[in-house]
């Protein structure tokens, strides 16, 4: 059996989407998490920092559970939104959001709490609205953190097997991925097709990582001499 | 016209303590805010801009209720120019984006240029406020609190960082804007002498309460005796001459020497923190 590009694509498919979804919640979860002093904060932070410890098939188990259209939730997602999610890509998406929610969350909730409060408060006094100052103030001083964020979570997605292979399957063009297909080739022992997947993931992740170092050594050197 | 009411429970260094303020300000005045550190002097600034509420009582200003128990306007509707003592500036933009950001809606953005030109940023106005010194930061700050063209200036140690020189000039605009827009002003200072240049009126807070309430000259004069001229100042030696004792002291940048008897040289020793009185032509030492 030969090798096509279609796990790859829809790896980076998946991850696209996920780290875009990520973004809209995470990044305001990531900020009310930095600014709240609700008693339950704890509890919130040790759910969403989860993922981190969990081995991903006790995760994937579960979601495996929840998705089904016998239980509630997967069922109510049915009738909600007609989504079916254990076998698809949607509930790939889903399954991932949820698996590198840590990942963004972190850096940019760690980069909300650098900055002093003052700022916020400035532009409060200064008459802006919350949401502003969100923008124009809070969001571009966070960027080193922010570009941490999103491309920690989005080579993480990349980098997912074990709840992908619990809830996503290995169908071709739907959720197989490329570390599905790798694993799935060497299971074959197709060594090629797998090497081609493995250099091509490798090549992917070092080229980004590589990237936002040298960008983030640029956005530090910038902010130093100016 | 502020009317302000109100109780709030604070954390100091020395356990728990309760602000408990009542007081009435009149448009157009510069009140001083004096007193250590931890007496919720700055509570009470945030509490007058929002930032803080109050656990009960009332804020009232030119007849708009700013908080009450059940009411709270909005930090961004009172128009205050708060003044914070790490300048809150944005790291993300120059000095001048700092200013054009504080513009209200519609307004003239001549005034951005004017600022700079008053505060003298002319050359800084394209560098982020990262690289400059602390004092030159300051400026801006105050620059950019006064674009919002606000109503009631809250400030909290607004010159701390500067040089002597930039100091008294900046006070004295901040003074002249303030005349000029009939801006009514709140300063917490530690600095007696600014207090006496800027303000008609200084309140003294201790642990949350207001002890001593008037201008400058009475509220400082009140603790002295009757002596004609006082300075504060720190023993550098004692020394024996003779029957009597030379003293030597540092007032300001200033070494005096003066004379003190074989009791009051046993009491002192180099390093205390005196006031030098003199009363007709005998000066007097008392340990402070």
């Amino acid at each position: 059996m030969g090798y096509d590009w279609q796990p790859l694509l829809l790896t980076f498919k998946l991850a696209t989407v996920t780290t875009f979804i990520l973004c809209l919640i995470g990044i305001p979860c990531a900020w009310w998490l930095a600014q709240t002093r609700m008693r339950f904060k704890p509890l919130l932070e040790t759910l969403i920092s989860m993922p981190l410890v969990l081995p991903p098939s006790v995760l994937g188990f579960y979601l495996l559970l929840a998705f089904s259209p016998t239980h509630w939730f997967g069922a109510w997602m049915a009738h909600i939104a007609g989504l079916k999610l254990v076998f698809s890509f949607s509930g790939l998406v889903l399954a991932s959001v949820i698996f590198s929610f840590p990942f963004l969350v972190h850096p940019v909730q760690s980069g909300f709490q650098s900055l002093s409060p003052s700022l916020s408060e400035a532009a409060y006094t200064l008459g802006k609205g919350r949401w502003q100052t969100f923008l124009h103030v809070l969001l571009p001083n966070i960027k080193p953190q922010l570009l941490a964020g999103v491309v920690l979570a989005f080579a993480h997605t990349i980098g997912e097997f074990g709840v992908v292979l619990m809830i996503g399957g290995n169908m071709p063009g739907q959720t197989r991925v490329a570390s599905i297909a790798i694993y799935d080739e060497v299971e074959a022992m197709n060594y090629d097709a797998a090497n081609f997947y493995a250099l091509v993931l490798f090549g992917v992740c070092f080229t980004i990582l590589l990237a936002v170092y040298l960008l983030n050594k640029r956005l530090v050197m910038r902010v130093g001499s100016t | 016209m502020i009317a302000v009411d109100i109780r709030k429970r604070l954390l100091g260094a020395q356990g728990e303590f309760s602000l408990e303020v009542e007081l009435h300000i009149a448009q157009g005045e510069f009140v001083a805010l004096f007193g250590v550190s931890g007496a919720g002097k700055t509570t009470l600034l945030r509490c007058l801009a929002g930032l803080a509420e109050p656990d009960s009582g009332v804020i009232r200003v030119d007849g708009q209720i700013w908080s009450a128990p059940q009411t709270k306007l909005p930090v961004q509707q009172r128009r205050v120019g708060y003044m914070f003592q790490d300048y809150g500036l944005f790291p993300n933009m120059t000095v001048r984006g700092n200013l054009e950001f504080a513009l209200r809606k519609g307004a003239n953005k001549q005034r951005v240029s004017e600022l700079i030109e008053i505060m003298a940023l002319g050359e800084l106005q394209h560098r982020k406020p990262d690289s400059l010194s602390g004092g030159q930061q300051q400026r801006v700050a105050l620059a950019r609190m006064l674009a919002a063209e606000p109503r009631l200036l809250l400030l909290d140690e607004p010159f701390s960082a500067l040089d002597h020189e930039t100091k008294l000039r900046l006070q004295d605009e901040v003074l002249r804007l303030q005349r000029h827009y009939g801006l009514t002003a709140i300063m917490v200072s530690h600095d007696v002498s600014e207090v006496y240049r800027l303000s008609k009126r200084v309140l003294i807070l201790e642990r949350g309460r207001i002890v001593a309430d008037g201008p400058p000259a009475n509220v400082f004069g009140a603790s002295q005796p009757s002596g004609k001229f006082s300075f504060a100042g720190e023993i550098l030696a004692i020394d024996a001459a003779d029957v009597v004792f030379a003293v030597t002291l540092l007032v300001g940048n200033q070494i005096v020497r003066v004379i003190a008897t074989a009791a009051e040289a046993q009491r002192l020793k180099p390093g205390d923190r005196v006031m030098l009185m003199s009363k007709a032509f005998n000066p007097v030492l008392i340990a402070c």
